[in-house]
Formats: structure tokens, C-alpha cells, sequence
């Protein structure tokens, strides 16, 4: 498979009151096509602005470098219309909060036309049948009748399901979707976690799932990264990641989540709070809260590094990590 | 398979999920005053007993009676039939005087609201600018400078109007821009122009609609003020300040020629203003 996508060295600097400070460093990652990576971490880790630098949707003072190649082009420093071309047509993304990312006073079917006539050449009437057409592909009963109505008479999840009509419009190449579940009560959320994979299949397409929820990404996505204060700790498949977890973040992520298959026992919550954008450390960011650290950790920060083909963890500990937890296993 | 077989009541097929809404009654008010105001502006003959310019010097200074309800001027016009007529030209004041300003002003408003920056600190100081002044002194500044006349008071009135439109609207842009389906938008690969007149300026153009409705009030009052100061509209054209400017020498003798129009400018600025109202209330609700 070919690579749809391929980040290097990312880092995107925010204006703050506090001056210019990195939300993501260094980020590195690759995405085939019709691949599925899940960017898991806790709020303010930075993988929300790691999505936004991709199609640079940051706010105007904001400093994006390393490199995004898209089918072998730089993105990083194209101009804002060539960036436009590619927005919605090739890379799509879906939100948070269905409610506020649909517009309010608008119907439907219009917002759903809007796209396909920036996007496609389609007519008036094909837009309109093509409008139905997606709304039916994302499951919503009796299309044609709901085409004219506004946001408001939707429900929460059918409101999610237009907004993934509206973003499957240009049938892009790659979905980005920032916690689009996380709005939505649990059986909603499986239902359009569903909804998302089919597509993916049905369509051919690459997504990257957003979200702090580790069993979305277990159930949806081949791939993880896993962030920490602005940068991946941890990358690899979910199989690897979850069987085999390499850094101790990730190791204290999953411990904190029930898990039905082994004896019941303490969930483990991970002591203190992540740092802020202002005091991040010279060595490893996590060392502070980490039961592993050494005196290593606080002065030199580890690398991404491979520990087995397709498994990269930023630690110094990794392979004492392995032991670990295969006794805790 | 007859719905009576079944154990529940089967859903209607057609729901009614449009609910109506029920309507302020300001507005209902406001409606009807204008409807009333536009109709004998559009056919003032149709309800005139006379030609308003006619002079008729067998009936000067009459008071009203069942020939002439509202009374004659000191030429006989019939005043009745010069209030109806009036009709005609002061809506189209009240029409034309704010339709560009709302318009120029609204478009103006999107663009700085969307954009900011810069451009909306100079916008920003142009409006200080303005407003110091009271709206009135600079319509008749201008027209000062410009000669009296409709088509002046005309341009006058959008030279300074259309920064209340401005301002609201950029301020209600401002708030918009931010929310998701801005962003939504521009994931979308949609421009800015798309984004800001098609998916924003929707969101955004309500309390200018509302305004406009005063506006219109305000123009009209504006309108018949400098008909009345000889610096709009000019006589022997029937317009409601023009008519009160020919009544107010008669005063104390002929309180008619002045008291008709008058009342007719308060109706038809209630009207409006009954009608911003009920607009603003009817918003409210639907948010």
C-alpha cells in the first residue's frame, strides 16, 4: 500500500499570553491508504492541534514547522488556496460537537448541497439526489423528507451522521475525526463508530480517530500513537500498543480502564496532571509522575525509538517495561 | 393489514414537525399598520376624494367637514387627499432613504467582522467619528452642501447610515466566526466570501433586520423634518413635513392642516417601530 500521508518533525507553535509555545513537538507519523490510526491522549496533549496543523485550521499567530506530505507533497508552507483545494476534497474532518458544526439556520439538504457544489460538478438536481444519497449511506431514515430540515430537529447522533454526510461529500481521501463520539451517549457512539468503519471500507478511505477513549480506538483503528505533552510516546498497532504497552504512560492508561476479560482488581489512576504548555522539561515529560523514572530521565528526553517492526516507544525504561507488564498480565 | 389489528397505534406517516409559531402581537400590530400605509401608498388615488394639488380658492381654510375630512389649506387643497397622497413619497423615503445603507452596510459589517484585525480598528475609529455627531446635524450638513432636494437628502442619509448596519453586524460576525461551523466551513475547503455571506451573514443579520425597521421610522421622521426645514422634499409636493411647514402660519387659526400629517407620521413610525419590535421578539423565540 502506497503512503497517503507522512509526517515529520511536526511542531506547531501557539500564541499565548505567555508568548509563543509548542502544543505539539516532533511529531512523527505515517498513514497508508485506506489505514486507520487512532491519536489517543488526555485533554491539552496536543493531538486535536497535531489534526488542525495537518490542514493548518489554526489560529492566525500560529507557527507550524517540520513536514506534512500529502501523496508526496509538502504542505507545510503552501499557500492557503492550494491548501483549500485540498480541504474537504482530499482530507475531510469531522468534529466534536455535532450541534455547534452544523449551521443553525441552514437546512440540511442545503448544507449537504453546499459541499457537493464546491467540491464536485454536479447540477442543481444531481446535487439534490446525491444530497439523499448520503444521507441514506449514513443511515438516516426516509432521506428525502429530512433533507429540509434544520439542525435543530435532529437528534444528537443524526446530527453527527449529517455532518459525516457533509464531510463524505467530495469522497475524500483521508477522514480526520476529532472525538466524534465523545458528544454522543455510549450507544450512539458505537452505533456511528460503525457507521465510520463501513464507510472507511465501503469507501476506501483513511481516517485518523481522535480521541481520549481507548476502547474507540481498539474497536476502530489498526494503528495508535499515543501523545503525551505535545509529543508521541508511543506508536504502533493496537495489538502491539494494548498487548505490549512500551511506555509507562500507556501502560498506566490501560490499567486505569476496566478490563471484562481478566479477574476484577483496582483500577489504577496515574498520580499528578500533565504539564502545561509553559513548564515542559528538558528530559522526558512524563518523568515526573513516572514509577520508572531514573536520574536519566529528568536531564536527557528519550527518542522515538523501534523495539519491535512497527512499535516505536519514547522511553528509556522500555525494556523493563516489557517484564512488567506481562507480570501484571 | 388494517391498523386496527395491530397492538398500537401505528406513527402518522406525515408528522407536522413544523410547529407553528405563535406571533407576537407587536408584530401582528405592525403588519397591519403598514399593510394599511403601503396600500395607500401604492394607490393613493384610489382613496383621495380630490387631486391634491388642485387649488380650489372657493374653499380656503375650511375646517373639516363631510367634503373635506381633514379640512382645505390657504389654496383649497384638500387635506385629506394631500396626507393620502403624502403616503406615496414619505414610505419611499422611508424605502429608499435606508435600503442602500442597510445593504452597503451590511456587506461592509460582514467583511470587518469576518477579517478583523486592522481593518476593523479603522473601521472602528470611523464609526467613533460618526457617531459623535448626532445623526441629524450630519444628514443636514451634508445636504447643506450638497442643495436641498429628495435625491440629496437620499444620499446624504446613506453616507452616514450605513455605519449602524456596519456595526451591528460585524459585532454579530465577530461572535460567529468563532463558533464550529465557521471552522467547519473552512474544513470544507469553502473561501472566505462563501463562508462569510452564505454560512455566517444568515447567523448574523437579525439585529440589522430589526434596526432596519426603526431606521425606517427614524428616516421618515428625518425625511419630513428636513421637508419641514425646505431642505427635502419640495413643496408643492405632498409630503407629510412639507404639509405641516404650509400649516404652521394658520396655527391658531387652522389647526388642521397641521394636526392630519402629524398624526399620520406618528402612525406610520409606529407601525415600524411595532414591527422591529415584534421582528426582535419573533428571533428571540426562534433561537
Amino acid at each position: 500500500m502506497s503512503t497517503l500521508l507522512s509526517v515529520s518533525g511536526l511542531t506547531t507553535r501557539l500564541l499565548t499570553p505567555a508568548g509563543l509555545l509548542a502544543a505539539v513537538e516532533d511529531v512523527d507519523f505515517t498513514l497508508d491508504e485506506r489505514d486507520s490510526l487512532g491519536l489517543v491522549g488526555e485533554s491539552g496533549s496536543g493531538k486535536s492541534v497535531t489534526m488542525r496543523s495537518l490542514l493548518r485550521l489554526l489560529p492566525q499567530r500560529a507557527e507550524v514547522e517540520g513536514s506534512v506530505r500529502w501523496r508526496g507533497r509538502e504542505l507545510v508552507g503552501l499557500p492557503e488556496n492550494a491548501l483549500r483545494a485540498l480541504r474537504g476534497r482530499e482530507i475531510a474532518m469531522i468534529f466534536q460537537e455535532p450541534m455547534s458544526a452544523l449551521n443553525p439556520v441552514l437546512r440540511i439538504g442545503l448544507q449537504i448541497e453546499e459541499s457537493l457544489k464546491v467540491h464536485t460538478d454536479l447540477d442543481r438536481a444531481g446535487r439534490r439526489a446525491r444530497a439523499v444519497e448520503l444521507l441514506a449511506l449514513t443511515g438516516i431514515p426516509t432521506p428525502e423528507r429530512r433533507l429540509d430540515d434544520f439542525p435543530h430537529q435532529f437528534s444528537g447522533g443524526m446530527r453527527q451522521r449529517a455532518m459525516i454526510a457533509i464531510a463524505l461529500a467530495a469522497s475524500p481521501a483521508l477522514l480526520l475525526a476529532d472525538e466524534p463520539t465523545t458528544a454522543l451517549d455510549v450507544t450512539i457512539q458505537d452505533q456511528i463508530l460503525h457507521l465510520l468503519a463501513r464507510l472507511r471500507r465501503e469507501m476506501g478511505m483513511a481516517m485518523i480517530l481522535v480521541t481520549h477513549d481507548l476502547a474507540v480506538v481498539a474497536e476502530s483503528c489498526e494503528r495508535v500513537a499515543v501523545m503525551y505533552a505535545g509529543r508521541i510516546v508511543e506508536r504502533g498497532t493496537v495489538r502491539q500498543v494494548f498487548a505490549a504497552p512500551r511506555h509507562p504512560y500507556t501502560l498506566g492508561l490501560l490499567r486505569s480502564v476496566p478490563d471484562g476479560d481478566r479477574p476484577r482488581q483496582k483500577l489504577r489512576s496515574i498520580e499528578g496532571t500533565p504539564p502545561g504548555l509553559g513548564n515542559r522539561t528538558r528530559g522526558c515529560a512524563f518523568q515526573p509522575r513516572c514509577g520508572f523514572a531514573t536520574a536519566q530521565c529528568a536531564t536527557d528526553r528519550p527518542p522515538l525509538a523501534d523495539i519491535a517492526p512497527g512499535h516505536a516507544a519514547a522511553c528509556w525504561q522500555a525494556g523493563r517495561l516489557t517484564d512488567l507488564s506481562r507480570e501484571a498480565a | 393489514m388494517s391498523a386496527g389489528a395491530l397492538p398500537f397505534e401505528p406513527a402518522k406517516a406525515t408528522p407536522t414537525r413544523r410547529r407553528k409559531l405563535a406571533l407576537p402581537g407587536a408584530l401582528i400590530a405592525g403588519l397591519l399598520i403598514l399593510a394599511f400605509s403601503l396600500t395607500l401608498a401604492f394607490f393613493p388615488s384610489l382613496f383621495a376624494p380630490f387631486d391634491p394639488l388642485k387649488f380650489d380658492y372657493k374653499a380656503i381654510l375650511k375646517p373639516p367637514s363631510l367634503a373635506h375630512p381633514f379640512g382645505t389649506d390657504n389654496f383649497g387643497r384638500d387635506m385629506l387627499s394631500r396626507t393620502i397622497h403624502a403616503y406615496t413619497l414619505d414610505m419611499q423615503i422611508a424605502f429608499f432613504a435606508t435600503i442602500v445603507p442597510m445593504l452597503a452596510g451590511t456587506a461592509i459589517g460582514t467583511i470587518v467582522g469576518y477579517y478583523g484585525g486592522l481593518l476593523e480598528t479603522l473601521f472602528g475609529r470611523l464609526v467613533d467619528g460618526v457617531i459623535t455627531f448626532p445623526f441629524i446635524v450630519l444628514v443636514i450638513a451634508i445636504v447643506a452642501v450638497l442643495g436641498p432636494g429628495l435625491a440629496n437628502m437620499y444620499v446624504a442619509i446613506g453616507l452616514v447610515g450605513w455605519v449602524f448596519y456596519a456595526r451591528l453586524v460585524a459585532g454579530e460576525m465577530k461572535v460567529q466566526k468563532r463558533l464550529d461551523y465557521a471552522d467547519a466551513g473552512r474544513v470544507m475547503g469553502y473561501g472566505d466570501m462563501r463562508i462569510a455571506f452564505r454560512h455566517l451573514l444568515p447567523n448574523a443579520v437579525s439585529p440589522a433586520l430589526v434596526y432596519w425597521m426603526t431606521d425606517m421610522a427614524l428616516c421618515i421622521l428625518l425625511g419630513t423634518s428636513l421637508g419641514y426645514l425646505g431642505l427635502g422634499a419640495q413643496p408643492p409636493a405632498a409630503e407629510w413635513g412639507v404639509l405641516i411647514a404650509g400649516g404652521k402660519n394658520f396655527f391658531t387659526t387652522a389647526w388642521w392642516i397641521s394636526i392630519f400629517p402629524g398624526i399620520a407620521i406618528v402612525l406610520t413610525g409606529l407601525g415600524f417601530s411595532l414591527l422591529g419590535n415584534g421582528l426582535a421578539e419573533l428571533m428571540k423565540v426562534k433561537r
